[in-house]
């Protein structure tokens, strides 16, 4: 988890979460490059029509912003993993730094969390207990282990950064 | 939804302090939605907007308990500039003229 160390925000990661996060931030990549659809709800998700109602004054706004946006979303992906060690080991990151890791980790959490349809009303906890009597070698537990993660390492880069 | 472009006939007969459609400011909504962390949203309203901490908080809230919040108002253009910047910070935004 992420602390404040001076100017930087400062976190120590194990090889197992590094490649976790290695993993998820790879798949966001993915989804944003090779497999971009706009018909995949993630993509719909990150770019939301910004008239809902009037679809083609949404697609005119698509037509001049979603390049800047897919590269942007692109880069911070891109950043995370330049400055994460593949083997684990401490981050340091300075506040721009720091800034595009937020947006990176917001990505990965949106893309987790609508495929493993969180709502408002989820209870990760009882989530995670339900889906281990379910079947604990089940993906869903790994998923929802890998999203609680994530939500806990935002927060405290949030508050690294904040504080 | 796009500003009428011709003011109809019909609006010299509705009220006189009634505003045209045309000169209503627009606004920039954001959506509630249930992963992007409470925190983050109340930094990413200070960060963009540069509110105070109350204000960004009180948008926040609004957002979380009420499901959207209208945090900018003026120009098309700039609440269009404005929701492509809360995209970029994975917000759910979206402009309207209400």
């Amino acid at each position: 988890m992420f602390v404040r160390d001076g100017t930087a925000c400062v976190a120590r990661f194990g090889p197992g979460e590094a490649a976790v996060l290695n993993e998820v931030t790879l798949e966001v990549i993915t989804l944003l490059s090779e497999r971009f659809d706009h018909d995949d709800p993630v993509v719909e998700r990150l770019f939301p029509d910004v008239y809902p109602e009037d679809p083609s004054a949404s697609a005119e706004f698509r037509k001049y912003t979603e390049d800047d946006l897919r590269s942007a979303k692109l880069e911070q992906a891109a950043m995370l993993l330049d400055n994460l060690p593949v083997e684990g080991g401490e981050v340091a990151l300075d506040e721009e730094q720091a800034e595009m890791w937020l947006r990176a980790l917001t990505d990965v959490r949106l893309a987790l969390g609508l495929r493993l349809s969180i709502t408002d009303d989820t209870d990760l906890e009882d989530e995670i207990d339900k889906a281990v009597l379910h079947d604990p070698t089940s993906a869903r537990v790994g998923q929802l282990s890998v999203y609680a993660y994530l939500t806990y390492l935002q927060e405290s880069l949030v508050g690294a950064l904040s504080g | 939804m796009a500003a009428p472009q011709v003011v109809p006939v019909e609006e010299t007969r509705t009220e006189v302090d009634e505003v045209p459609a045309t000169d209503r400011p627009w606004v920039t909504v954001v959506w509630n939605d249930p992963v992007n962390l409470m925190s983050y949203v109340t930094w990413v309203f200070q960060k963009l907007f540069g509110y105070s901490r109350e204000k960004a908080e009180r948008l926040m809230l609004d957002v979380h308990h009420k499901g959207k919040a209208i945090v900018t108002s003026g120009a098309r253009e700039r609440m269009e500039y404005d929701a492509s910047r809360l995209q970029a910070y994975g917000l759910w935004a979206t402009v309207d003229q209400p």
